[in-house]
């Protein structure tokens, strides 16, 4: 059989690859920049009236399995006449060479330069990834500060997690929208519409006007800022009559009707994630403290079992991934988890396909879980997150679960075949003392103690992986204070010593930390204010890229650029990392709803302190946290009391249809 | 597809397998894998008109279905153009050599004439690359059948229109292997030619060598009765 391979996809006309093509044998891994996934969708320029780039701010093999740019991407090409393409950040060896060559920040799909396009969305579920929004921008050929742009150039959104503060990046940004993406793209969508038709009266002003009046799109400039004479900020305001005084998040109710992707990406390129991804869930209600995504994504809102069968049974024929994963905050917690699992090994069984649960929650992870997962002879990682190693540390977070939970469930996994399963924990967290880090030592050591005495084997592992906790905005922990560096530091040498200090034990915990550094700077971004784009900028400037990679990212880069940039504010990196906040200091999110209250946040501060526990609204009464009726939103979970029928097995081979024998 | 490594294709492929739903066997075994053996493939960053692979199978199917079938699963860029049921022998050994082009750039073919006549006048021209066991210097010119200088043409699309020299070679499968990469850095060796574009290389044809030292199709001991996709 020949598998012959040169068939140039055709070119489209506003396409820079005749000026590509030629730098990339001169890059690492050029792949990432050819497009070309199956699943990919390149449609014709003019034809379209509304033109999105969709961007993830990271390197392609990161960003490409990205759900949240997945569904937009194909929410947005389903419509007949728009248009959307996506664009990743470059590397460095790249970016050099664009710019010698006058290369534009490009998308993979039909290499169009983004400067092009009407809107381009950037996706952040992580701080990090700021200055790969500047590379991009300028690489575009866009200005770098909103306030610069003509009506030549796209609106810029930004969407995900981190939009939920979206105040560091407010210079550069053109809007932000909070929460769900799959309905406010299509209001977007249909603004510029309108607004096209008419002929673009009153140019970019009066477009981002009427994207700030629904609500639910939040444009930094129609904001004023002012400050108090000691650094605070005194209060943020609408510079413009009938923009609103708050800009409300969004929530996409009843996931069924919006099974997205149905169509995911499958690169040639090694990503990330191999696997079809299905959201079983959004939102979470066990209201650790210290999470800003179950906190911002309430209420819980279940996809049914059978519209997850489905979409895996459509995912993977579309695909041919062998892999399945189950997404969601915490996907064990689904009402109806255990058929699903079951229902799907069974239609799976007799092929390679396996199935993963990203993130379980100890308490919820059971025999009957473990055996479904590991039916095909497939054991994936298995992942456990903690997160504090004493009780005590563990009430003040609000993760319930006790140390014999703990043992026994890790048991329990390595009684069913798991040789190897990783603890997540977090150092630095509010009220931590070194005995609290200390204590997870003692937990490592005896997961493996018991599970060598349950299967009588040496050969089972666990990893300790640890990393500095970062305050999040609209958290109960966003008026706490970080811990400096050095505590951190400290803390996991001292840790790592007492994971050692028994030799036989030891050798079987392997330990991973993230040190204090990195935490710092993302604490900076998390809850900064409008001041802290300077910094960005800076850091940028002086060749800052990629800072989600150690192998990029300087410390010391970060800390230099805040001591130049900040003093001229009155404030400086501590202020905005290590001091802890006042009840009436005016936090620079405040004006943005992700719906919770902000009482009830500070209420749950407070019990944090005195260690009090807060149940989950799914099976307690609702404890008021103000999402649901300042949203409009309600719990939507199961069960359904429906199960997954067997498949009927397929015979013979799928040929395309009119194809000639 | 260029840039596409052989990682890449044989994942994209055995994807490809599922999704058409081919009946591959799988390899016995803690972590069973689909029986595909791959015949030299071609390495990253070079186009190919002709890469060849055997996968076993559980079930007869009809090559014609298996081929429309693949071609169907596999990304544009990446075409199945034939596939017969092989009738013993094995692939590998009747890769024996492949045919190669080389598109040079900016390169005046007249300079590229004078570099290619000093290497077929050498009896021996060393080079030296990374293999997976580290550098290795060995002979590029034994296994260079023939190599010569085409009539240049237009510049490859895109590309800015000045000279473009094209070199076409037949290179015999060696071990270790010759690649076009190696006889350009021959050519760098013994005439210091030193193209300041990268080249554009395609692998045009592989198979048995015939007497008058042309590439035969490597298939054609299968074909009796096949049907041909
Ligand atoms: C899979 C996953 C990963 C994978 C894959 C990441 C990827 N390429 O997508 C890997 C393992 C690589 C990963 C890494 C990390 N992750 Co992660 N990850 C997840 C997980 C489990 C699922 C993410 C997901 O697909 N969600 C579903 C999609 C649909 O949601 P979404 O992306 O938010 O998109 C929706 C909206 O936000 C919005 N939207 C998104 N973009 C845009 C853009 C525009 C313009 C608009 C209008 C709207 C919009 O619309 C979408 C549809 O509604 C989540 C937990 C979870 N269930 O969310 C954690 C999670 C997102 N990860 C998290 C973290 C911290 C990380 C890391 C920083 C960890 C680390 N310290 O290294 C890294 C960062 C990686 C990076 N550089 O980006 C945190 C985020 C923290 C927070 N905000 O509170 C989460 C929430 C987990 C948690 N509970 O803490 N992660
Ligand atoms: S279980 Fe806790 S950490 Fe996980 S999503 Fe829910 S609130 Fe966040």
């Amino acid at each position: 059989m020949s598998a012959p391979s040169t068939t140039p996809r055709p070119t489209a006309a506003n396409s820079v690859w005749p000026r590509l093509e030629p730098l990339l044998p001169q890059v690492t891994k050029p792949i990432q920049y050819v497009g070309g996934e199956l699943g990919a969708v390149v449609k014709d320029w003019d034809a379209a009236t509304v033109r999105w780039a969709l961007m993830y701010p990271d390197a392609y093999e990161v960003g490409l399995p990205n759900q949240g740019v997945q569904i937009l991407y194909e929410v947005l090409n389903e419509l007949p006449d728009v248009l959307a393409e996506r664009t990743y950040a470059v590397w460095p060896d790249l970016e050099t060479l664009m710019r010698a060559h006058g290369v534009p920040q490009f998308t993979v799909d039909a290499h169009r330069s983004v400067r092009d396009f009407d809107v381009f969305g950037v996706s952040f579920s992580t701080e990090l990834g700021y200055t790969n929004l500047l590379t991009a921008i300028d690489l575009a050929g866009i200005p770098l500060l909103a306030a610069d742009r003509t009506d030549a150039d796209p609106v810029i959104v930004a969407g995900g997690h981190a939009a939920f503060n979206p105040e560091p990046i407010a210079d550069f940004v053109d809007a932000a929208v909070l929460g769900d993406g799959e309905e406010a793209v299509l209001e977007i969508t249909q603004i510029v519409r309108e607004w096209k038709a008419e002929g673009s009266p009153g140019g970019r002003d009066e477009l981002l006007l009427r994207l700030a009046r629904t609500e639910s799109v939040y444009v930094p400039r129609f904001y004023d800022v002012d400050y108090l004479p000691d650094g605070r900020i005194q209060r943020v305001v609408p510079n413009r009559p009938d923009v609103p005084f708050r800009v409300h998040k969004r929530t996409t109710m009843d996931l069924d009707a919006w099974p997205y992707p149905k169509k995911p990406l499958v690169p040639l390129a090694e990503t990330v994630h191999e696997r079809y991804a299905v959201e079983i869930f959004r939102g979470c209600t066990r209201g650790c403290r210290f999470c800003q995504a179950g906190m911002i994504t309430r209420p819980v809102r279940e996809r049914s079992i059978t519209t997850v069968g489905q979409m895996v049974k459509e995912g993977l024929e579309f695909s041919g991934f062998h892999e399945v994963g189950l997404l969601s905050l915490s996907s064990a917690d689904h009402s109806e988890i255990g058929d699903m699992c079951s229902g799907l090994a069974e239609q799976y069984a007799g092929t390679n396909v396996s199935l993963s649960l990203p993130s379980t929650r100890v308490d919820a992870f059971n025999i009957d879980l473990a055996q479904e997962l590991s039916r095909n002879g497939r054991r994936t990682g298995l992942t456990f997150a903690p997160e504090g190693g004493s009780e005590r540390i563990r009430k003040v977070i609000n993760k319930m679960v006790s140390k014999e939970d703990l043992i026994r469930t890790v048991v329990t996994a390595y009684t069913n075949g798991w040789r190897q399963v990783k603890l997540y924990f977090m150092c630095g967290l509010p009220t931590e003392t070194d005995e609290d880090v200390l204590e997870i030592a003692d937990m490592a050591h005896e997961v493996i103690r018991a599970g060598r005495a349950a299967t009588g084997s040496k050969d089972i592992r666990c990893t300790v992986s640890i990393g500095g906790f970062v305050p999040k905005p609209h958290t109960p922990f966003q008026w706490a204070s970080m811990s400096s560096p050095e505590v951190i530091d400290n803390r996991l040498k001292l840790l790592k010593q007492a994971i050692n200090s028994d030799r036989s034990l030891g050798r079987a915990i392997g330990f991973r930390y993230h040190d204090g550094e990195p935490s710092l700077i993302e604490g900076l971004l998390s809850r900064g204010d409008r001041r802290v784009g300077a910094v960005i900028r800076k850091v940028w400037e002086n060749g800052g890229r990629f800072d989600g990679w150690s192998e990029h990212f300087s410390y010391q880069r970060w800390v230099d650029a805040a001591a130049e940039v900040l003093p001229s504010f009155g404030v400086d990196l501590d202020w905005y990392t290590t001091r802890e906040r006042t009840e009436l200091e005016v936090l620079p999110w405040d004006h943005l709803d992700s719906g919770l209250d902000k009482d009830w946040l500070w209420q749950d501060w407070q019990d944090s302190l005195s260690e009090y526990e807060q149940d989950d609204c799914r099976w307690t009464p609702c404890f008021d946290c103000g999402v649901c009726p300042s949203m409009d939103t309600e719990i939507q979970i199961g069960p359904t009391g429906r199960k997954l029928l067997p498949l009927t097995p397929v015979n013979g081979m799928k040929l395309p249809t009119g194809a000639q024998q | 597809m260029r840039f596409t490594s052989h990682r890449d294709f044989a994942r994209a492929f055995e994807r490809a397998l599922r999704r058409a739903g081919v009946p591959v066997a799988f390899s016995q075994g803690f972590t069973p894998h689909p029986k595909i053996s791959y015949a030299s493939a071609a390495p990253t960053g070079v186009a190919s008109e002709a890469e060849y692979l055997e996968i076993g199978l559980r079930a007869e199917v009809d090559p014609g279905e298996l081929r429309a079938a693949l071609d169907a699963a596999l990304s544009p860029g990446l075409d199945v153009l034939d596939a017969v049921v092989a009738t013993g022998g094995s692939l590998a050994d009747r890769i024996e050599a492949s045919r190669w082009r080389i598109e040079l750039p900016e390169v005046d073919p007249a300079v590229l004439e004078r570099a290619v006549s000093a290497f077929l006048a050498a009896d021996e021209v060393r080079v030296e690359r990374m293999t997976k066991q580290g550098r290795r210097a060995f002979d590029a010119r034994a296994a260079v059948m023939s190599i010569d200088v085409l009539p240049a043409v237009d510049p490859p699309s895109g590309a800015p229109a000045v000279s473009c020299a094209i070199l076409e070679m037949v290179v015999r499968q060696v071990t270790p292997s010759v690649r076009p990469d190696d006889v350009l850095s021959g050519l760098r060796a013994v005439a210091d030619l030193e193209p300041p574009v990268p080249p554009r290389v395609i692998r045009l044809a592989q198979g048995t060598v015939t007497a008058q030292g042309a590439i035969a199709d490597p298939l054609e001991a299968d074909r009796d009765g096949a049907t041909i996709g």
